[in-house]
């Protein structure tokens, strides 16, 4: 059977205070001098590798645990779920 | 004789400072209990208390929300048992869904380990019943997650059904909404705290000048053991 990666990117709500994105940005890429960057948000990405007969198929099965296992907390966080490609 | 639940997993570190104030400074019996245990009887309460349970690996506390022993802790709360979470514990009850909202990361990006002081805000509870209304009390934390966040929706129901049982008082450890140090659920009989009782139950352990009734959260927890065992 094939395998297909999906990336999964745990992001905050835009609610919440990122005080790590705000750091990030205020010290480190505006003082570096990169201005016109506007903000700096901080997610945790995984990548989990699939044994699927399609890449919808994959994406699909990711869906399904990331909600039944609570991968993410959905009162903070939004989670993103996205196949990108055979591996 | 009321007997209490130590919940244990590999991380805990918090486990033995509660058993030994259960066990020798209160005088009740508490026991451990190793998380893949799944039927727990004989047991009048349950306390999970704090640590890195699964080395904080993904979150705090979701790894251990979906351990054998959550469910039974689920099924004790439902049945009406008092659940105590301490920290570590605090996540883990937020994480199974025992109660509502999400602990993160301090707002000072920073592990915060000292003594603060806290308000009662709620003493119908069967962990704070000892205490007068308003009671404020010195107490430590040591967390880098107890930021506690609830949207609109769930902040309302918390101050409609009194679910705020303690808040951090003339103080700001970590950037809650609202100051939350702890929360119940709507029936009362689970309830999560950042803080750390079972660090303050001794006089030798208590800061200087810090007054601390910390111990009164274990007090009133084994008086309303007592007072279900009458009635």
């Amino acid at each position: 059977m094939p395998k297909f990666l999906v990336q999964v990117v745990i992001e905050n709500k835009p609610y919440i205070n990122d005080p790590e994105g705000e750091t990030i940005h205020r010290d480190l890429v505006v003082k570096g001098g990169y201005s016109n960057v506007q903000s700096v948000r901080s997610a945790k990405m995984l990548k989990m590798v699939v044994n699927s007969k399609s890449e919808k198929d994959a994406e699909a099965t990711v869906k399904k645990l990331c909600e039944e296992l609570r991968i993410f907390n959905p009162v903070v966080s939004n989670c993103t779920i996205k196949a990108t490609g055979k591996i | 004789m009321a007997k209490i639940g130590i919940a244990v997993f590999p991380g805990s570190n918090c486990d033995r400072d509660v058993h030994h104030v259960l066990n020798n400074v209160i005088g009740v019996q508490a026991d451990f209990i190793w998380h893949t245990k799944d039927r727990i009887t004989g047991y009048d309460a349950m306390i999970i208390p704090g640590g890195f349970s699964f080395g904080d690996r993904l979150r705090a506390g979701i790894i251990a929300a979906h351990s054998p022993i959550v469910q039974e802790v689920k099924r004790m709360a439902k049945d009406g048992l008092a659940v105590l979470g301490i920290c570590n514990g605090f996540q883990i009850l937020v994480e199974s869904g025992l109660l509502p909202g999400a602990l993160l990361m301090n707002d000072s990006l920073r592990f915060v380990c000292r003594w603060t002081k806290v308000e009662v805000k709620n003493n119908k509870t069967p962990f704070t019943s000892q205490f007068a209304p308003k009671q404020t009390f010195g107490i430590p934390v040591a967390h880098g997650e107890g930021r506690y966040i609830a949207d609109n929706k769930i902040m309302k129901e918390l101050k409609k059904k009194n679910q705020i049982v303690l808040q951090y008082s003339n103080d700001d450890p970590n950037g809650s909404t609202d100051l939350i140090a702890a929360i119940c659920n709507e029936e009362g009989n689970v309830m999560g705290m950042m803080p750390h009782p079972e660090r303050a139950s001794e006089s030798i352990l208590v800061a200087e000048g810090a007054k601390s009734n910390a111990i009164t959260i274990f007090r009133s927890l084994v008086s309303s053991l007592k007072q279900k065992a009458i009635a």
